[in-house]
């Protein structure tokens, strides 16, 4: 590039920035969608349950079933309401207000004294709603098995055997799925960010004629594209500050790597989300359909194809393999990496290179696909 | 004599291989220093022949150099060199006047040291000084229009290249347009100004005359013009009725195009024709014969073969309308406010049956806004629009069943097909039945749309597309037309045949008002408003109006110079208040 291409480039990034700084649209994407697809994220996609609503129905009044009875009503997974014959709740359960039933029977205390391992009370749980009710047994479980460890009955709770299986979870200890998922979800933001963001700045051009004045100006489409990318590239980094910031700081979620390896590869990523953004929009002309496809094109494959929620490893070949293609994948794994792990390089840098590959053939499909003429 | 800037030898540009080609053996030049029109109606191909010159087309086949260089090989040497005026003007809307020039300034390379000195001029000579602080899509119209011409000469180019850069503009601003261009082309700058106002033909040095993309006349506009001249006619003094007098001459042999002008009558008599017989016309003991000066557009005719005749058969089906109330379409103190701008102001005119009512004036000064206010389409703050004595907003179905409404952008259904389109209207018109099926059958005889009846609307010629809008809106026999722009960008041909449907329907006692921004379409219509600035500054025949505007510097002004000097008189200096 000669001296004067430097000044046009330079031109066409004070033009766009101008023009974000003007755009409420811009703006809007920006910096507000980030602030509101975290936290609907983090809000909605939380697997973990509080406070199912379970009746209890304590049939047997001995004390020991008046403090099992007790330890249900203290964990914050329930909110229980009790009462004395499981027939009172059947109304409810039936309704839906109860998602759940725990009977202590008047064989309870019978049935504890002799100790054969089999498990005295009975859970009921609404099996329409599957995934509440399988968070429900697994938590009532918890329960006993806790009381019973308080009860110092070792035997009962850690089921009688010469080898004894703990469970030990590494990265995530508490197993909070927001932990795991907010990283992820803010992979799957940035990539619908970053194409919506440049998706409606080339067809934008088209629809207002502009860019039929810039071709016949000697701006080249190098400078047109690389100007376009310089200001919405840091925009795109603002977003993800964002979504940091309040994954951070609302969720708590942990973060364990460092701040310039978090900058670094969300770089790289950004780039090949603004790259697709940018060959949406060259290919499509006019800013509906450029919207449109950047939601269909950029959104669905990375929620369903980064591993954000389903894991690639357990898909079809064929589409384990297009899941490759996608670079919230290899983004998905670099922030949960980072966020619950450190900065392990090991898994960062491979990461790093696939999505520069997708970045770089983006990035030269809308160079090839950035027409100098008009038909 | 310098070599000329743009040689053009059998150009032809098909986009597909089905379709006519958009340009057809184009052999032309363009020389340095002088204003060459490119002078046509909607789908010519005046686009793609500057298109094809800016380096943004390839051509399918032929020859052309533009500043002696192959535009397809080496567009960037061209476009370093030439200014290019898009049809949306270029400009960056959400940037300003001093912002748009100053990216036009970097992007074409000009050296820096000139950067200021070069704004100071170009904003001087396009009189924005005072605005270079204002968003572009904030700007009028017209400034929008000067600002584009500036960004396209910041570097002063070689070949400025302007299309249809008078589409939208009203005729002050059209005005100034023009003496900046003289003064470029004075400077040596060669000009292509592409339109389809054929007026503007005229006042063009050099002319490329297209019509579905073939070069139809090359020349001097007074060669064309000299073609049809002693064959055109004006009658005066006419006693009765100017549109029957119009009807009866375009029946007559010999006739191959006629208009009416204000009071008088307009014809134009094909060559070797041995004049006009005032007895058939019957124009009354007082008419008058007299020869004027041609047109271009009466040659343009000329060259076509003429215009169409001038019965109405959609008129003559039509049952004549009882005479109604005294005034059969009427605005009392219409006004409308948004926020604080008041967009029309205290606008109050009366229509009488059977007459043709024009609402005319700049961009942004109201029309639009009255416009709607009487079609029922936008509810004044203060005041009424009545039709047939019924208020639009106290019973809007029953005084909307009495109106037809076409408007600039047709108001058809872009992906129904022309078949569609009349079943859609005429069923919200309340037609059913019988009467439905023969309305239908009506419409699709009298504008020839059988052959395009499974055609959607977007993709018909858009004369087509012009005879299905009108025929969606008179079907149901309206007593009253609302018609806005009604005739944008359709061919002169097109627009002759249009008018003889409308003057059918006024003698057959429907009411019409319309808005246009063709000053000789103005004629037509028995009064005109002018409105500007959200009040009507002044109300009457167009002769009327001329009479108003003559004055020591215009003794016989035409309606566009009456229109300019009553909107000039009524304001000392135009505000650069922002188009509605």
């Amino acid at each position: 590039m000669n001296t004067l291409a430097w000044r046009r480039l330079w031109a066409v990034i004070v033009k766009e920035s101008l023009q974000i700084m003007r755009d409420p649209s811009s703006i809007l994407i920006g910096l507000i969608l980030p602030v509101f697809l975290t936290l609907l994220s983090g809000y909605s996609t939380n697997l973990d349950i509080e406070g199912i609503s379970i009746g209890l129905a304590l049939e047997d009044h001995s004390p020991d079933a008046q403090d099992l009875a007790a330890a249900f009503r203290a964990t914050k997974y329930f909110k229980v309401t009790q009462g004395n014959d499981r027939r009172e709740f059947t109304g409810d359960m039936v309704s839906g207000r109860l998602s759940g039933l725990v009977v202590i029977p008047q064989t309870f205390s019978r049935d504890l004294a002799r100790m054969d391992g089999e498990v005295p009370f009975q859970v009921i749980a609404d099996g329409s709603v599957p995934n509440t009710a399988t968070f429900l047994q697994n938590y009532a479980m918890g329960v006993w098995q806790t009381w019973l460890a308080q009860r110092g009955d070792e035997r009962r709770a850690g089921q009688t055997g010469l080898v004894r299986l703990v469970p030990r979870t590494w990265y995530n200890q508490e197993l909070v799925s927001l932990n795991s998922l907010l990283p992820g979800g803010m992979a799957i933001n940035l990539t619908l960010i970053g194409a919506l963001l440049t998706a409606l700045v080339v067809a934008r051009e088209w629809e207002r004629g502009t860019m039929e004045a810039m071709l016949a100006t000697p701006l080249g489409r190098f400078e047109m594209l690389l100007g376009k990318l310089v200001p919405y590239f840091l925009l795109g980094m603002a977003a993800m500050f964002l979504c940091l910031g309040i994954t951070l700081a609302v969720f708590g979620v942990p973060f364990r790597g460092s701040l310039a390896a978090l900058v670094t590869v969300s770089s790289v990523f950004m780039l090949s989300a603004l790259g697709l953004g940018l060959l949406i929009s060259s290919l499509a002309n006019n800013q509906f359909v450029a919207s449109q496809t950047a939601i269909q094109a950029a959104f669905l494959p990375a929620y369903f194809l980064s591993g954000y929620v389903f894991e690639p490893s357990s898909m079809p070949y064929p589409i384990e393999l297009l899941s490759r293609c996608i670079a919230a994948r290899y983004y998905v794994s670099c922030l949960k990496t980072l966020f619950l792990a450190g900065d392990v390089w090991e898994v960062l840098l491979p990461n790093m290179a696939a999505m520069a590959v997708i970045c770089a053939a983006t990035l030269a499909l809308t160079l090839g696909n950035t027409r100098r003429t008009l038909a | 004599m310098t070599p000329p800037l743009v040689v053009a030898t059998g150009l032809s540009m098909r986009f597909a291989r089905q379709d006519p080609p958009a340009l057809d053996g184009i052999t032309a030049d363009i020389p340095a220093g002088r204003v060459t029109g490119l002078v046509g109606p909607d789908g010519a191909g005046k686009t793609t022949f500057i298109r094809l010159l800016a380096g943004l087309l390839h051509p399918t086949q032929g020859g052309l150099t533009v500043l002696g260089l192959d535009p397809v090989t080496r567009a960037d040497a061209i476009h370093a060199r030439i200014g290019y005026m898009p049809q949306k003007f270029g400009l960056y809307e959400d940037l300003s006047v001093a912002e748009n020039l100053r990216l036009y300034a970097e992007v074409r390379g000009l050296p820096p040291d000139e950067e200021a000195e070069t704004f100071r001029r170009l904003l001087d000579f396009t009189g924005l000084e005072q605005f270079t602080g204002r968003l572009a899509g904030r700007l009028s119209g017209g400034m929008k229009q000067k600002l584009g011409l500036a960004c396209a000469m910041i570097r002063k180019p070689e070949l400025l290249l302007l299309d249809e850069p008078s589409v939208g503009v009203d005729p002050i601003s059209r005005r100034e347009l023009w003496r900046m261009v003289k003064a470029l082309a004075a400077q040596g700058i060669g000009v292509l100004w592409s339109t389809s106002y054929l007026d503007e033909a005229e006042a063009c040095d050099h002319v490329l005359l297209f019509a579905r993309g073939r070069m139809l006349f090359t020349g001097e506009p007074s060669e064309l013009t000299g073609r049809v001249r002693g064959r055109v006619f004006q009658v005066r003094g006419i006693g009765g009725g100017r549109r029957a007098v119009l009807r009866r001459g375009l029946e007559l042999r010999g006739v191959i195009d006629g208009v009416i002008q204000g009071r008088n009558v307009r014809f134009v008599l094909a060559d070797g024709s041995s004049g006009l017989d005032l007895q058939a016309l019957d124009a009354g003991p007082r008419a008058t014969l007299d020869p004027v000066a041609p047109r271009f557009e009466d040659a343009f005719l000329d060259i076509l073969g003429g215009g169409p005749g001038g019965v109405s058969v959609l008129a003559r089906n039509m049952a004549p309308k009882q005479p109604g109330p005294e005034a059969v379409v009427e605005a009392r103190g219409l006004t409308k406010r948004f926020g604080g701008f008041t967009a029309a102001s205290g606008i109050t005119f009366a229509i009488r049956q059977g007459e043709i009512f024009g609402l005319l004036g700049p961009n942004g000064a109201g029309k639009s806004t009255t416009f709607k206010m009487m079609c029922g389409l936008l509810r004044p703050s203060e005041g009424q629009a009545l039709v047939d004595g019924l208020s639009l907003a106290a019973c809007p179905g029953a005084a909307r069943a009495r109106i037809g409404y076409m408007s600039q952008k047709f108001s058809l259904y872009g992906t129904l097909s022309a078949r569609q389109n009349l079943e859609f209207f005429s069923g919200i018109y309340g037609l059913t039945g019988a009467r439905r099926r023969q309305a239908m059958q009506s419409m699709v005889d009298i504008f020839a749309l059988g052959p395009h009846l499974g055609e959607s609307a977007d993709t018909l010629p858009l004369g087509f597309k012009q005879r299905l809008a009108l025929a969606c809106a008179v079907m149901h026999e309206p007593a009253v037309l609302f018609l806005d722009e009604p005739t944008s960008g359709v061919d002169p041909i097109t627009r002759r045949e249009f008018w003889t449907h409308i003057n059918g329907m006024v003698e057959r006692g429907v009411t019409i008002m319309i808005t246009t921004h063709f000053m000789d379409e103005a004629e037509y219509c028995d009064r005109i408003a002018l409105v500007y600035r959200g009040r009507t500054i002044a109300i009457g025949s167009p002769d009327e109006l001329k009479d108003e505007a003559r004055g020591p510097g215009a003794p016989d002004p035409s309606l566009e110079e009456a229109f300019i000097a009553l909107v000039e008189r009524s304001g000392p200096e135009r505000d650069a208040r922002t188009a509605a």
